[in-house]
């Protein structure tokens, strides 16, 4: 079946690689868009996201994408957000002095604490740069044949705290438990790059388009 | 669970064209940065970087191209180096499906560029890229040189690294110009010093010749991650060797 998947582009960067690993991933007909007929036409979203989140929102909310993520989201189609797409779908970030979000999700991203380090003692750098492992605290479809604490790609200063949110689905271990996925209902969104983590993050990409969007 | 040491192989590309050849058993064009970099995404390379080192600016195009196609084919993070002068070569690289660009001779003329391209693009994807000599008249001191290392500017290392995290960069690049080449391993007391001065992720390069430098560029030297070229290319080691030698060392790798 030719589904289409629209990748929400708001103009905060390059959206070609998550455009190409979809592709990778088998998605058929890939659109970048911020239109809001075409991305409500389409059978599958993607909220890509990098940069400083209070002009990835200003942009997102200037667009009318909020509005159409939204009436999305409750017409039930599937969802993936990444990185900052994810923080956005949060209720606010202490980025860039405190930034009010989407309010998908209950839960406030937080800055890496500054002289971060392990519970040894070791220096942690910030931003999490790197490849992690990510321990699956839920069950979910997304993660069909992708072993548990696999690697998966992140950089970022700004997290989720697991203990923020109930619908954490993933998460990661860099001296603080941080979210590395989150789930409720037709919204799956990752704190990872799946586009940049080879072979788990094509197959977490390929289950996101066979996704029914249930839990 | 800890944070993988990442190890990333290097690519000298001219005018599309990966220079130094890549030496690999039943490459068809060791010369095509394109199925160099795709083999090295199948050997569990966790990044790739791609030096520019083409002269002419207005043969840049062909570099925008090659991008594009590695990025197309490659599933792993992307760095793209060499000839950035201003925001808007970050913009169009970017845009060509780069991750992380990294600046290197610009960010010594003008240091605001770091600045102005990580507030726009995110320090995410800012690189500084620092070529050090340590200064032969016993002060232990380091300094940024320019030009492969022929022409000093005077700025002393340590000062610089953290004067570039102050100004957002992401990541450092630290290429010690005395070690580059020779085999003899990285150099690692610049490469503490600096890892320890700044918060932000360390690469090590320069020098690596046996898989126990790249133990000791993690252990002595605190790097985050390990850049190679030659060890790589010539076939002298696989990807998957160097990581299963560090295992055994005890840092943790992606496997």
């Amino acid at each position: 079946m030719t589904q289409t998947v629209a990748v929400i582009d708001y103009g905060m960067g390059n959206l070609h690689s998550v455009e190409s690993a979809l592709r990778e991933a088998g998605a058929s007909d890939v659109v970048v868009t911020a239109d809001a007929g075409a991305i409500l036409e389409a059978d599958r979203i993607v909220f890509p996201g990098v940069g400083a989140i209070r002009d990835c929102l200003a942009e997102f909310r200037r667009l009318g994408c909020d509005k159409t993520l939204r009436l999305a989201v409750e017409r039930g189609t599937p969802v993936l957000g990444i990185c900052v797409g994810m923080q956005s779908l949060m209720a606010r970030s202490e980025e860039n002095g405190g930034v009010d979000c989407l309010g998908f999700f209950d839960g406030t991203v937080m800055r890496f604490p500054r002289n971060h380090s392990d519970t040894d003692g070791t220096k942690l750098k910030v931003p999490h740069m790197g490849w992690n492992q990510v321990s699956q605290s839920q069950a979910h479809p997304i993660w069909d044949g992708i072993e548990d604490n696999a690697y998966f790609y992140f950089v970022h200063s700004f997290f989720l705290a697991v203990a923020e949110s109930d619908c954490v689905t993933g998460s990661f271990d860099y001296g603080v438990k941080g979210c590395a996925a989150i789930a409720k209902g037709n919204v799956f969104a990752t704190q990872f790059h799946p586009e940049k983590s080879h072979d788990n993050g094509l197959k977490l990409l390929a289950n996101f388009l066979t996704w029914d969007a249930t839990c | 669970m800890s944070l993988a040491k990442r190890i990333i192989p290097c690519l000298d590309v001219d005018q599309g064209r990966v220079v130094k050849g890549v030496n690999f058993v039943g490459i068809r064009d060791a010369g095509d940065p394109i199925e160099i970099a795709r083999r090295y995404n199948d050997a569990g390379a966790d990044e790739i970087t791609f030096l520019d080192i083409t002269a002419s600016h207005e043969q840049r195009d062909t570099t925008y191209r090659t991008v594009e196609q590695i990025a197309s084919q490659v599933f792993i993070p992307l760095t793209v180096g060499g000839g950035v002068r201003a925001v808007t070569d970050i913009r169009r690289l970017l845009n060509a499906g780069a991750d992380k660009v990294s600046i290197n001779t610009a960010a010594i003329f003008n240091p605001d560029l770091v600045r102005e391209s990580a507030e726009r693009f995110g320090s995410q994807c800012i690189v500084v890229a620092m070529d050090v000599k340590a200064l032969d008249n016993g002060s232990g001191r380091y300094e940024l040189f320019t030009h492969g290392g022929r022409k000093p500017t005077g700025i002393e290392a340590i000062e610089w690294a953290q004067k570039m995290a102050d100004f957002g960069a992401g990541e450092i690049l630290l290429t010690s110009m005395d070690r580059d080449g020779t085999k003899d391993g990285y150099d690692l007391p610049i490469t503490r010093a600096i890892s320890d001065a700044v918060d932000i992720p360390v690469i090590a390069s320069g020098g690596v010749g046996t898989l126990d430098h790249l133990v000791a560029g993690f252990t002595d030297g605190g790097a985050d991650a390990v850049l190679a070229a030659s060890i790589f290319h010539f076939g002298t080691y696989t990807v998957a060797e160097a990581k299963a030698h560090l295992a055994q060392s005890g840092i943790a790798v992606r496997v």
